[in-house]
């Protein structure tokens, strides 16, 4: 069984000012830790490490003995993947306690060799499996952030916009996958509901590439919004888009298509029995707006 | 597949998921815009790699997207090959027909991107996978 626990609890002094020494030339990003942070942290660690229960040893990192110091480096490294710090340099702050430990096994084992090399290879072992663990945490923490902006996404991407009394629009902006989609659909079809609108309005100006199966989504919410009472009119269809439409097969004729908002709006103004005018100058009156007759 | 130029330089893109055939889009554009394709030509090798892409995932099951830059003597042109391990086409012709789907889409995805390029060729075998190199050139 290794010693080399019961050395570094023995020297705890020196152990923690060598790890502290490396760490300071290792660790490279004075813009976002400082020196005092950086020596609070290896120190609160390092007590850890140093107040572990009897019994416990370094061969065997799965063990009860170790959960604090487990929480700690896990809470470390999400704290260190939201400020910034890549994957290297939030492991090299573990990894450089393999020097230090490395040193002391050599002032305590110089003399017999085959002792020696029991005891670097258990703290090597035991360094580099803190270090995989931090490194899991780190991308663990990564994650978390990757879902919490996903969701996000989710909820900004789908405002419908009310025009006109009876006339709702949706711009859709990037790229339309079945989950977004449905999210869509879905907001669309509330909003018609709710604002009792008889038209609404598909702006894919904002849609760099329609394919296939962004036809197919846009086709089944036109034909739920049909079946609710309401029609839809897709507008912001571009050039570029209009011909790769053609040229995949898609049709859209029994689509009312727009080339710009604005004409949609004004075809679902009319159908719904309004006109813009212009208002007399004679009057005074500053532009009018639409009426509804 | 025949050989219509030589190869310049190459990458490759890993299809795994729905969000790969995102990256497939953003690298299709990337290229196109870098060998200055014009903007309605840029969309259609884009949306061609999208449903090519596409099929590569959900009828494939995953794969990978090779995209190269060929030139055929003065001629430039961007190769998309996709590749697959996946059961294989076992009737060519009929999945080239418009409207014919295997799965819930419309059926105009190989024969709308085989429109949309200049060269198109599949290579199935049923069992062993599926590899369809397209090349548009400019």
């Amino acid at each position: 069984m290794s010693k080399l626990l019961s050395a570094i609890q023995q020297n705890r002094e020196w152990v923690l000012q060598d790890w502290v020494q490396r760490l300071r030339q290792a660790v490279r990003r004075r813009d976002l830790i400082s020196d005092r942070e950086l020596e609070s942290e290896a120190s609160e660690i390092f007590s850890v490490i140093d107040s572990v229960p009897a019994g416990t040893t370094l061969e065997d990192f799965g063990s009860a003995g170790w959960q604090p110091l487990k929480e700690m480096l896990a809470a470390l490294s999400i704290s260190r993947a939201t400020a910034g710090f890549t994957p290297s340099e939030t492991a090299i702050f573990v990894l450089s306690l393999k020097p230090t430990l490395f040193a002391l096994a050599r002032q305590n084992w110089s003399k017999d060799a085959n002792d020696l090399f029991v005891e670097v290879s258990v703290a090597n072992d035991f360094v580099d499996k803190l270090a995989l663990y931090t490194t899991d945490s780190y991308i663990h923490g990564r994650d978390q952030v990757i879902a919490r902006q996903q969701e996000e996404m989710l909820e900004l991407s789908t405002p419908v916009v009310t025009l006109w009394d009876g006339i709702v629009a949706l711009p859709l902006i990037g790229t339309l996958d079945s989950a977004r989609t449905q999210v869509v659909m879905e907001s669309l079809l509330q909003a018609i509901v709710q604002t009792n609108s008889r038209f609404a309005i598909i702006d894919i100006t904002g849609v760099p590439t329609v394919d296939t199966l962004v036809a197919q989504h846009l086709l089944k919410t036109i034909t739920a919004a049909r079946l609710m009472g309401a029609e839809c009119i897709i507008s912001g269809i571009r050039p570029q888009i209009a011909q790769t439409i053609v040229h995949l097969g898609i049709n859209l004729e029994d689509v009312i298509t727009k080339a710009k908002l604005s004409d949609a709006f004004r075809l679902a103004l009319e159908r719904s029995g309004r006109k813009v005018t212009r208002a007399d100058k004679a009057n005074g009156s500053v532009a009018a707006a639409p009426r509804g007759v | 597949m025949r050989t219509t130029g030589t190869v310049q330089k190459t990458e490759t893109v890993p299809i795994q998921s729905s969000s790969d055939v995102v990256v497939v889009r953003q690298r299709v554009r990337a290229w196109t815009t870098d060998m200055k394709f014009s903007l309605v030509e840029q969309t259609k090798i884009i949306t061609a790699a999208s449903e090519l892409g596409r099929n590569t995932l959900e009828h494939g099951g995953g794969g990978k997207m090779e995209l190269s830059l060929v030139v055929n003597g003065a001629r430039q042109g961007i190769q998309l090959c996709f590749s697959d391990q996946g059961p294989g086409i076992a009737d060519i012709a009929q999945a080239l027909k418009d409207g014919y789907s295997t799965g819930q889409g419309m059926g105009l995805g190989l024969s709308g991107s085989k429109r949309l390029m200049n060269e198109f060729e599949i290579d199935s075998k049923p069992g062993v996978g599926t590899s369809i190199t397209a090349i548009r050139w400019k």
